[in-house]
């Protein structure tokens, strides 16, 4: 298990080393950041001295080099709008972030898992066409337009909520209900066909045979099998948590490290950019190792067999 | 006296249950619609009443027919006073041309990778299997935005972007469905008589996996458009003065209190084209590949 | 007169990991070692043995579908080229192959009769018009009708897709033809007239096979000279009536005690200790000892090699005389 556990953390720096040098070279392919940055009338020699304050006037590998060894120092740059450390930036941002994204995966695990469950145990019933129609609206609807969408019923119609900003709780409850709505829908439809996957095994049709009632049959066997497809879908989930907020940040203009990138992206601020892509990758990585443990312990098959 | 009523005779009622067993009705509006958009894709030079950049300073924020407007804007105007419907229809152009141009990228890009890493296996099949893995460990979106920033924005680059979201997906099944059947089937039969690799896999593996390839096309798809849309309403997508669906919305945010409508109807658009796309996918799937289910 | 296949010291050896993952060491699978053997124009080679002895592998290596890892393999008195160059799929109009499962060998989005043509068009032979002309005429002499032409695959039976993928095979009009298993797949009451379509196929053509199959009594009834397989070895060849009647390996005795009579009288069946051993692990010596019943000290040390007999086959035993 240790080696096994070894073996997935060296994968994930990998991983993670993989993205952050994929970012700095198509990053810095893409063009001179002074000329980006600096407005076209420039004077010459100030567009040089901009090159030199940044070390853009070195090789792409010398560049190379010195970003990793101060990435390693958990230096990752300055941003080059207005010169703070991109991490702070990035950092600073981050309680925003997880006060809409956590009580959002909170609510989609709370009504998708359970209207999944309930529509495969009712199948072909009102609930279950409902909840399916439901999750297909789910995923065809952009998160834009279902944002969009409840703020014009619920702060232009009723004016109940506000529509943006991030004075207090109330103006957390629209972007909280646009991301968790979506994810929702999403985990309903798959929990719905684990479960009827797992509801058509052989062994379910032995244990209601042997006369277990359904209820025990459902929580003994049916619902701990289709536990393990379930989390992997979560955990992809909790690797996608910022970039789903990317979009849903911007509608709301809550100042969160969605937001941050898409203005960083439209300011070109490059050490903005490469830091969020890196703590995006990392994010990711790290829940799909968490998926990898959680898995040993919901199945027992990976005990023993370690992939 | 029901039947006499309803002018239908047994056999005929019979005929139609049958009819609708194959072609479902979800399915028949969701062709419909996707046979409407083609059409308003192919035709907007002539469907569209008014030029889409066309400003009418006199006639700004009109509401749609049914709301207080007239048919001369049958689905209002702008704040510029730009006609709403050859705005949309011009957008629905772009958008499509753009999901449509991507996923064919995505496709082909994919499978071609799914058959080069099945026919050397080794060394190439492991550097492509790194690269899906890659692809998978950070979301599109973000690379997207990131690339987006740095490369610029031109129409090419942000297809062929949108055609680099989902390649993956195809790789693999290619990939996993080309093993297969070079390891114990039809494939190294044919191989075995003596043909090229390109008749193997061009006339031979290609129409087999076809199926799956489409099915997967009938995702790609809505996900391309959900994916250009979001990019576009950023202001990141497509570039003014060009127009996408996307666009629209993210234009029409900023009059949400004052003219709906001007959001309200691409965003239907979009909704209504995914969703007619994944009807028409699911139901290829269980007419084409059960397997997939 | 020059045999049509020459098999000298065939050999295909497999580099694998034993032991767990953290002490695996490399070792040497030998799947084929050191196989050899003619076949003349017009005649049948069977080869018999249990399923892993490498029959199959044997059947690939003769084709070129797989590299050789040892020995040389002669087509006419050439040596076969590598496999995908120009030469070898030139070759591929002497040597043809039948499957064991017909219906995973077609492809089963292409009617049956394209799928006959096919080679033509792959070694452009003919004109379109030519190429039908000559998949009838193959299709006739498989004993389909010129209605099967259109069909598709999963429209017909077992034997008569087996019968489209010999038709695909000949229709390049081969000097040899690989059969693996041609027969074990189909039903019981549809092999006696699919081995029959092969022997008349036979003297029709002067079509050679290799017949690769572990039904012994149908092995005896198309070959003219049957080997024995066990691990990768050949251990006994020669005439079928001779090899049947009075086997000389052990082995071969076990696996003829093993055909099933009407009459069990006088009859005693051998039934042999344990499965064959892992490849890897092959034994010293001569690798039946361990399940041999009549094993003495000698078999264990030194390897027993194919030498000929008095009544002309050969066996590698040490105790056959």
């Amino acid at each position: 298990m240790m080696r096994y556990l070894a073996g997935r953390l060296l994968r994930a720096l990998l991983t993670i080393f993989l993205v952050v040098t994929f970012a700095f070279f198509v990053l810095r392919l893409s063009g001179d950041p002074a000329l980006l940055i600096m407005s076209v009338d420039a004077p010459p020699e100030s567009v040089e001295a901009f090159r030199i304050s940044w070390g853009l006037d070195r090789p792409v590998w010398v560049q190379y080099l010195r970003y990793i060894v101060h990435a390693l120092t958990g230096d990752l740059g300055n941003s080059m709008r207005d010169g703070r450390p991109a991490l702070q930036l990035v950092l600073e941002r981050v309680p925003a972030t997880l006060a809409i994204t956590i009580p959002a995966f909170l609510l989609k695990i709370a009504i998708g898992v359970p209207a999944g469950i309930y529509a495969a145990l009712h199948r072909n019933s009102l609930a279950d066409r409902m909840t399916m129609l439901f999750s297909v609206a789910g995923f065809t609807m952009p998160s834009f337009v279902l944002a969009l969408l409840l703020v014009l019923v619920f702060s232009v119609q009723l004016g109940w909520l506000p529509s943006s900003g991030s004075e207090g709780m109330a103006n957390a409850i629209l972007p909280i209900v646009t991301l968790g709505a979506a994810g929702a829908a999403i985990l309903a439809r798959f929990t719905r066909s684990a479960m009827l996957e797992v509801l058509g095994q052989p062994y379910i049709r032995a244990a209601s045979a042997k006369g277990l009632t359904w209820r025990r049959v459902v929580t003994e066997h049916a619902l701990p099998n289709a536990a393990i497809p379930t989390t992997t879908i979560i955990g992809f989930m909790v690797g996608t948590l910022i970039a789903g907020a990317v979009v849903v940040e911007s509608v709301f203009a809550w100042p969160g490290i969605g937001r941050l990138l898409v203005i960083s992206v439209a300011n070109r601020d490059l050490a903005v950019v490469q830091t969020i892509l890196l703590f995006v990758a990392a994010t990711m990585v790290t829940a799909n190792i968490i998926v990898d443990l959680v898995y040993g312990w919901i199945d027992p098959r990976m005990r023993t067999s370690p992939r | 006296m029901s039947t006499a009523v309803t002018g239908a005779n047994p056999i005929q009622r019979a005929r139609r249950a049958r009819f609708l067993e194959a072609w479902p009705l979800l399915t028949l509006v969701a062709l419909a619609w996707i046979a409407l958009m083609l059409v308003i894709a192919i035709g907007a030079d002539w469907l569209a009443p008014y030029h889409f950049s066309a400003l009418d300073l006199r006639a700004r924020l009109l509401p749609p027919v049914g709301f207080g407007g007239t048919w001369r804007h049958a689905l209002g105007t702008d704040e510029l006073g730009r006609d709403v419907l050859s705005r949309l229809i011009v957008s629905i152009r772009l958008s499509l041309l753009i999901a449509f141009f991507g996923t064919l990228i995505a496709a082909t890009l994919g499978t071609a990778m799914g058959f080069v890493a099945a026919h050397f296996r080794g060394k190439t099949e492991w550097l492509i299997l790194m690269m899906i893995d890659f692809q998978a460990s950070v979301p599109f979106l973000i690379v997207a935005l990131a690339v987006l920033a740095f490369f610029g924005n031109s129409l090419v680059l942000f297809v062929v972007l949108m055609g680099l979201n989902s390649w993956e997906r195809y790789a693999r099944i290619a990939r996993g469905l080309t093993i297969s059947a070079n390891e114990q089937g039809y494939a190294s039969a044919i191989r075995q008589l003596g043909a090229s690799s390109l008749r193997v896999y061009g006339i031979h593996v290609l129409p087999n996996i076809a199926s799956t390839l489409i099915v997967s096309m009938t995702i790609t798809f809505p996900e391309t458009i959900l994916l250009e849309s979001g990019l576009s309403f950023l202001g990141l997508g497509v570039q003014p003065p060009l127009s996408s669906l996307g666009n629209m919305v993210g234009y029409g945010r900023e009059y949400l209190t004052r003219a709906s409508w001007i959001l309200l109807f691409p965003s239907a658009v979009i909704i209504l084209t995914t969703l007619s796309i994944s009807i028409i996918g699911d139901w290829l799937r269980d007419r084409l590949d059960p397997t997939l289910r | 007169m020059t045999a049509l296949l020459e098999a000298e010291g065939l050999a295909r050896h497999y580099q694998v990991r034993k032991g767990s993952r953290l002490f695996s060491r490399p070792a040497t699978l030998r799947a084929v070692d050191g196989v050899s053997f003619t076949l003349q124009p017009g005649r049948t080679l069977g080869l018999v043995g249990e399923s892993g002895c490498g029959k199959t592998t044997t059947a690939k290596l003769v084709l070129g579908l797989l590299p050789l890892s040892a020995g040389e393999i002669r087509l006419q008195g050439e040596t076969l080229p590598k496999a995908g160059s120009t030469r070898w799929r030139e070759l591929r109009r002497t040597m043809q192959m039948v499957y064991q499962d017909p219906l995973a060998a077609l492809d089963r989005r292409i009617a049956v009769g394209r799928q006959v043509m096919e080679p033509l068009a792959i070694h452009t032979i003919g004109t379109p018009a030519e190429r039908r002309d000559k998949a009838l005429a193959i299709l006739e002499s498989v004993g389909l009708q010129a209605h099967h032409f259109a069909r598709y695959p999963h429209e017909l039976s077992g034997g008569q897709r087996q019968r489209i993928v010999l038709a695909r095979a000949l229709i390049l009009s081969p000097r040899l033809l690989v059969c693996d298993e041609p027969i074990s797949a189909l039903d019981v009451s549809i092999q006696a007239q699919v081995v029959n379509l092969l022997l008349a196929l036979q003297a029709k053509m002067g079509l050679a096979y290799l017949f690769i199959s572990h039904d012994l009594r149908m092995v005896r009834q198309v070959s003219h000279e049957v080997a024995v397989m066990y691990l990768g070895r050949i251990v006994e060849q020669g005439d079928p009536d001779r090899l049947f009647a009075a086997p000389a390996h052990p082995y071969t005795r076990a696996l003829v005690s093993a055909i099933p009579v009407a009459t069990r009288k006088g009859r005693q069946r051998l039934i042999l200790k344990g499965d064959p051993p892992n490849p890897i692990d092959v034994p010293s010596g001569c690798a039946f000892h361990e399940r041999c019943p009549i094993a003495v000290a000698r078999c264990r040390a030194e390897t027993p090699l194919l030498r000929p007999m008095a009544d002309g086959r050969h066996v590698a035993c040490h105790l056959a005389a």
